[in-house]
């Protein structure tokens, strides 16, 4: 079992998973070698500016309402306190509730680099408690606060005593690791370390862990159907909803990057059954993610009876539009938890995957299994595409897009769609996690390709009036020029 | 006392990557951990010849927190010049590589002889805020890469005004400024935004004198020029919004340039006359919308809390509560900028806090009577305590994040109308 919640941190994915980004091959030479063991990463000798895991684990936490989130670490990374101020206000709007969380920081400075600033991180801890009364406080770490030793965790300790609140660090400082995801599992741990609670009875709840609740509604209505209700992670949670984690029937997830810590956590720990399908993106996604929830709540009629009523209404809207898709090709880049999903449900419409980029590459998840969706792929690919692990290297993209030359191009991370556009290749942003949820999902979806491949103004007229960064030297290159090969 | 950055309405200085962004075919290299850049730059706007994500990094890992990162930062460069194509590269350090220690100087200095120019500058985040980093950026080109000129070019004037990216309105209100001394006769060089990279900065050394328009951001950069070049700058510490200010901006440059007296004065004639054709036509609106007040609040950096409180006060004749300047205004420079809000019509001075405790600033503003519903000006972070204190708010300086901004401007005659258009907009969807 790699969770050990009797440590301070969770561990980065490289350490805990083996995780990696840097790969270049294919889907089936992928798969079998993380099987075998024999997957090793790939360092680069030319980077991108990336992302770090705080950005995550913070993001994370600060949904929770009604929290303190106390960044130790100089001003700059605190910058996104007040998109997540503005995103938490129009998500609880949306949602008719309300949000106190706040996000501030210990804006260390040069002399606090020389000596220590552990003092004065504990007196903002205070300080913050009194202005806001939060119900729980996430103190966060920093590169900064990292490599200068903040014993982070005494000061944790110390405040357990002070304050009537939960309080738990979030180590999360970004040189640990290259994988952003490392950070949703700190996010986790501290919730699992900090404010769930043992189970006192077993509730009618499944534990959703999701990003921004889009499909609420929705969720809802079809969970009534099996007489349960969704509990949706962390967004607009509580602090109380929080501890109850252990009493629900089941975990699901929308995405299993994003899972895999909270849901395996629970399920060892409390034996919470976490539900580890290919994710409910596209038809045979949600119907295989459907019966497997159907299965471990004891309701598997009344989901049968559900796809029925469904499929009756969308399947032949969808098998009508997927005669308009064949032949297009596609490329992405995204997320494990979505590249490998996205790139299923394209096949099942029938477009061909031509290349498929992962920002990083989990080759199992906490439970020691490879990711259900490679092998889902494994059996079902039509083709051995091929296949890259990339922390979100845009020049290696732009390479792959520049060679293989497909009708679209799928992005997901906040400006990476518009350079296969001024590379002359539509690109849809698979931006909401619910975009491809079920059955109407899928046939959005479908429709919103069809479109994006069928009206290209914007793309043509902005590629026909931009030059791309990327010197000749570059395209005539292999797209694996700058990855070195295995130590 | 602990610094608590509640409500942070500054970056660290790392951000200047933003100001190396502004320059057209400049490209910031980044010696730091992998999130900076997402973090510090990644807002609308930022998607260009470039984008956050494009700048290489050396995304620091652990290996190099141990080892040191100078091999790591040498290979990205020498790859960076080899796989993007860009004019200038800029080297910015880091919290991590600081701290680590890595001899950047040495590194970037083994450039020095190569095709393309590659430049560093210190920008630990720890060490000040973007701010003072855009200023050190400013610095790095002018030690680094300007050459002394062959001879200087009469008429010539460098601009230098709000910090790029950071400041929403920075491309519009550059351009308008350019506009404005234009139309005195003179040329107008500004390196920021479309169509004025290296080459507008080749010529900066060449020019007859420095403009500033800023309280104090770029105030060390123009210093410097002097010192390095003998350019003479004129330091005009109020961005010109309305009438007001901006007749009394063109009369100040235009008197330091030599430009002919009744060149001037026809010029601001004939700005003030069509200023005060839309005023008339519009007065009935400002004279009789039974919602507006007469106070208001300025919560924004020193160039919009001076600029905005000015208008407001000589242009629309309203009364300044107390203005808050949330910059971290270097302590020199303090007194100078609070003497601004110390020079306006009828003797009217307005008090000023500089703190960067954004509970403390609206806590304070819920316990102050402004006669009336408030109109607050600020950024994202006022919103809350506009809506507890039914405030008409408007949000102008960063973060702004429920706003889009693309090029329009604050800046000038035009701008005056623009910001009337705005607040008006919010203090419209009121009766009473």
């Amino acid at each position: 079992m790699s969770i050990n919640l009797e440590l301070a941190t969770a561990g980065t994915r490289e350490s805990r998973l083996g995780s990696i980004t840097g790969y270049n091959g294919n889907l089936q030479d992928l798969v079998q070698q993380s099987h075998c063991g024999s997957l090793a990463d790939r360092q680069r000798c030319f980077s991108q500016s990336s992302t770090c895991c705080s950005g995550c684990a913070l993001g994370q936490l600060s949904g929770i309402r009604d929290v303190a989130i106390i960044n130790h670490a100089p001003s700059g990374c605190t910058a996104t306190a007040a998109g997540v101020d503005v995103l938490n206000a129009q998500l609880a709007v949306k949602r008719g509730v309300s949000n106190s969380t706040v996000y501030v920081g210990t804006d260390l400075n040069e002399q606090d680099t020389v000596f220590g600033a552990i003092g004065s991180l504990k007196e903002i801890v205070l300080e913050t408690y009194r202005r806001y009364r939060p119900k729980a406080i996430f103190i966060g770490t920093s590169c900064v606060s990292g490599i200068i030793g903040e014993d982070v965790d005494s000061v944790v300790e110390e405040l357990r005593n002070e304050v009537p609140v939960p309080v738990a660090a979030v180590h999360c400082e970004g040189f640990k690791t290259k994988i952003w995801a490392s950070g949703f599992d700190a996010s986790d741990h501290a919730i699992l370390t900090s404010l769930v609670k043992p189970p006192k009875q077993k509730r009618n709840i499944i534990n959703f862990k999701n990003f921004y609740e889009s499909a609420r509604d929705q969720i809802f209505e079809l969970f009534a159907n099996f007489g349960v209700e969704p509990l949706f992670l962390y967004q607009n949670s509580t602090v109380e909803e929080l501890a109850g984690l252990s009493e629900a029937l089941a975990t699901v997830c929308i995405c299993g990057t994003l899972g895999t810590y909270l849901g395996n956590g629970l399920e060892e720990k409390y034996g919470v059954p976490y539900v580890r399908t290919i994710n409910p993106l596209g038809v045979v996604g949600f119907e295989t993610w459907l019966r497997e929830i159907g299965k471990v709540i004891g309701k598997e009629v009344e989901v049968e009876q559900y796809i029925t009523k469904e499929r009756a209404q969308y399947m032949s809207k969808i098998d009508e539009i997927k005669k308009e898709l064949q032949g297009f090709r596609a490329v992405l880049g995204m997320g494990p938890g979505y590249t490998f999903e996205v790139a299923r449900v394209l096949q099942e419409l029938g477009i061909e995957v031509v290349w498929a980029a992962a920002w990083h590459y989990d080759k199992k998840h906490d439970n020691g299994q490879v990711p259900p969706a490679l092998d889902h792929l494994l059996r079902n690919s039509p083709n051995n595409f091929k296949l890259s692990v990339a922390d979100q290297q845009n020049y290696e993209i732009l390479n792959i897009l520049n060679t293989y030359k497909p009708d679209i191009y799928f992005s997901r991370h906040p400006g990476t769609t518009i350079w296969a556009i001024k590379q002359g290749v539509p690109a849809l942003c698979v931006n909401d996690e619910y975009m491809i949820f079920g059955y109407k999902g899928t046939l959005n979806f479908a429709q919103s390709i069809l479109d994006t491949i069928r009206n290209r103004s914007f793309e043509k007229n902005l590629a026909a009036r931009t030059k791309l960064p990327y010197t000749d030297w570059w395209y005539q290159q292999d797209n694996a020029a700058l990855l070195k090969e295995k130590k | 006392m602990a610094k608590i950055l509640d409500q942070p309405r500054y970056k660290c200085s790392m951000a200047a990557m933003q100001t190396v962004h502004a320059i057209t075919r400049a490209l910031p290299i980044l010696h730091s951990g992998p999130g900076c850049a997402e973090k510090l730059s990644g807002s609308a706007g930022s998607s260009g010849y470039f984008s956050p994500h494009i700048f290489p990094c050396t995304n620091i890992s652990e290996t190099e927190v141990v080892f040191g990162g100078e091999d790591r930062l040498k290979e990205t460069i020498e790859n960076a010049i080899k796989v993007i194509d860009a004019d200038l590269y800029v080297v910015l350090t880091s919290c991590t590589s600081e701290i680590v220690g890595d001899d950047v100087e040495q590194i970037v200095r083994s450039f020095r002889n190569g095709k393309k120019p590659v430049i560093f500058a210190s920008t630990p985040g720890f060490k000040g805020n973007n701010y003072l980093g855009h200023e050190w950026v400013l610095r790095a080109i002018i030690e680094q890469y300007l050459k002394p000129p062959t001879n200087k070019i009469k008429g010539l004037v460098n601009i230098w005004a709000g910090v790029p990216l950071h400041d929403p309105f920075w491309l519009g209100n550059l351009r308008e400024l350019e506009k404005l001394v234009a139309e005195l006769g003179l040329t107008p060089n500004t390196i920021f935004g479309h169509g004025h990279g290296l080459e507008n900065i080749n010529k900066i050394p060449a020019a007859e004198f420095n403009l500033l328009v800023s309280p104090w951001v770029g105030l060390e950069s123009v210093k410097l020029l002097e010192e390095k070049f003998g350019t003479p700058y004129l330091h005009y510490a109020t961005l010109p919004i309305g009438a007001f200010e901006t007749s009394r901006f063109l009369r100040t440059v235009g008197e330091y340039a030599a430009i002919e007296q009744k060149k001037i004065d026809e010029l601001v004639g004939k700005y003030e006359a069509e200023y005060y054709y839309y005023i008339e036509r519009f007065a009935d609106v400002f004279l009789e919308t039974r919602v507006m007040a007469k106070r208001f609040t300025v919560v924004s950096d020193a160039q919009y809390s001076v600029a905005l409180t000015k208008f407001l006060v000589n242009d629309l004749g309203l009364f300044p509560a107390k203005q808050y300047i949330i910059d971290d205004t270097p302590d020199e420079y303090r007194e100078q900028v609070t003497r601004q809000f110390r020079e306006m019509n009828y003797d009217i001075k307005a008090e000023v806090g500089f703190t960067t405790d954004g509970h403390q600033i609206q806590e304070e503003i819920q316990n102050t009577d402004f006669n009336g519903y408030p109109l607050i000006i600020g950024s994202s972070w006022e919103k809350k305590i506009a809506q507890k204190t039914k405030a008409h708010f408007l949000a102008v300086s960063w973060p702004l994040n429920e706003r889009l901004v693309v090029n329009s401007s604050y800046v000038g005659y035009g701008g005056g109308l623009k910001l009337l258009e705005d607040i008006y907009s919010v203090v419209l969807t009121r009766f009473n």
